[in-house]
């Protein structure tokens, strides 16, 4: 398949953009990225692929395109089946699996955002709670779906350690914020060691931005976010 | 399949059970519906099977737990794939996933808005719903269900909000059929349905809840 035939259109910050693209390497699906400014105006290819959201990550396939990230490792699934599985093959644990993600997208990720878009020490204090709680959860949730094996997808890595890995960079950032570790030996050690390994997976290496450049950013988000609040409806 | 074998744990108004219902429907699959009692106390059955969001509706499948409506349905068609909810091609089904989340994610909050005001309903409140089913209408374009020929996913998630039209119109002061007439006229279509129209409640009774719960909550 030419190259240009999978496009990821993306935005370097983004935790919800590693997901296609760590899904297509480990696929071994050649792509084309195109970067996203997310703080400028959106382009027009971005807001004719995704007119409902007008949000990354888009997978344009041909000139199909898919939005919603999760939606779309699920397609590359589907699509490149020879490669190695993304979703579980049982139902069950299929439903394990996006139980876990939704939990992760719709409840902690908000609370990980509200740590960086907190306007008083009170409310980080309290998103700072909530991401703890949601990582014990996930701890847990880590001991029953990996069943002793390295990922939550088992040998390899699939649906869920995507969903949360994505994520990992930022959470480096969040508690550079708070100023304190949320992964911890004490409270979450396999969820430590599984952000280890897959941190530094062959399909994931190269697209995790830096940590340093991301909190950089991490800055300019929070004064956008806390300018956009002041701004009187 | 013996009945036992197939458990919701179910809530008459809530629409995320009725779109699990009507996929067990559309399957020809028999369960028992067990009813909770959402201001009475919530089972410990309801309580163990899902900690972490306590909600309906949860499906047990010879007592392995299910939580959220679409994970439910997911599964549902997955363990038993014939008729097929979802279209066959993967970017048939990647469609049909974006709709189904975008109206879980928006529809029903949208029509909360509505009923949930003090007073008159806020205009703003009114025109995201419209704005909302105005997008589905695109989506929808000419054919007869989400699916096209077929009843299918997107149907199922989203005909159960529209029990709560009646409601959101009485307190909102407009109807969808002059708004939207192309997905009224998909309402129409979908209650013509035995699966939809045995599962669906009464608009009628969904309203006097409604008026209840808001009496209970302080809005008036």
């Amino acid at each position: 398949m030419a190259l240009s035939d999978v496009k990821v259109l993306g935005s370097w910050p983004s935790p919800f953009v590693l997901r296609p693209r760590i899904a297509l390497h480990l696929k071994s699906v050649n792509y084309e990225y195109i970067e996203e400014n997310l703080l400028e105006s959106k382009s027009e290819l971005l807001l004719k692929s995704n007119p409902v959201f007008k949000k990354v990550p888009v997978l344009l396939h041909g000139d199909k395109p898919i939005c919603e990230s999760l939606i779309i490792v699920q397609y590359i699934d589907e699509v490149w089946s020879s490669g190695p599985s993304i979703l579980p093959s049982d139902p069950y644990e299929r439903a394990n699996s996006r139980f876990w993600a939704a939990y992760i997208d719709e409840k902690w990720f908000p609370a990980l955002r509200g740590v960086l878009a907190a306007e008083s020490e009170d409310a980080k204090k309290a998103a700072i709670a909530q991401v703890e709680e949601g990582l014990v959860l996930l701890e847990e949730a880590f001991g029953k779906l990996s069943q002793g094996k390295p990922f939550f997808g088992g040998d390899q890595i699939g649906y869920l350690d995507i969903a949360l890995g994505s994520f990992l960079v930022w959470l480096k950032v969040i508690e550079k914020i708070s100023e304190m570790k949320l992964l911890t030996e004490a409270k979450t050690r396999c969820l430590l060691e599984w952000a280890h390994r897959f941190s530094s997976h062959v399909a994931v290496k190269d697209v995790m931005p830096e940590a340093d450049k991301l909190a950089e950013f991490g800055v300019k988000l929070r004064a956008k976010i806390l300018k956009a609040r002041a701004i009187p409806k | 399949m013996s009945k036992e074998e197939l458990v919701i744990l179910d809530c008459w108004v809530s629409p995320f059970c009725m779109g699990v219902k009507i996929a067990l429907a559309e399957k020809g699959l028999e369960y028992e519906a067990r009813e909770e009692d959402l201001f009475g106390g919530k089972s410990d059955l309801l309580l163990n099977s899902n900690p972490i969001y306590m909600k309906v509706p949860v499906l047990l499948h010879q007592a392995k737990p299910l939580c959220e409506s679409t994970i439910i349905v997911n599964y549902i068609d997955e363990t038993w794939p014939s008729p097929p909810l979802l279209p066959p091609c993967s970017y048939g089904r990647a469609q049909a996933r974006f709709w189904a989340d975008f109206i879980d994610k928006k529809l029903f909050d949208a029509g909360c808005n509505i009923w949930r005001s003090k007073g008159e309903a806020p205009e703003e409140a009114k025109r995201e719903v419209i704005e909302i089913l105005k997008q589905l209408e695109e989506a929808l374009r000419e054919k007869a269900f989400f699916g096209g020929d077929t009843f299918e996913f997107v149907d199922i998630i989203t005909v159960p909000v529209t029990s709560w039209f009646h409601a959101i119109e009485k307190f909102g002061n407009f109807k969808v059929e002059d708004e939207c007439p192309k997905f009224s006229a998909w309402m129409k279509r979908c209650m013509q349905r035995e699966t939809v129209a045995k599962v669906l409640p009464n608009p009628e009774k969904v309203y006097e809840f409604l008026i209840m719960f808001r009496k209970m909550q302080g809005i008036e």
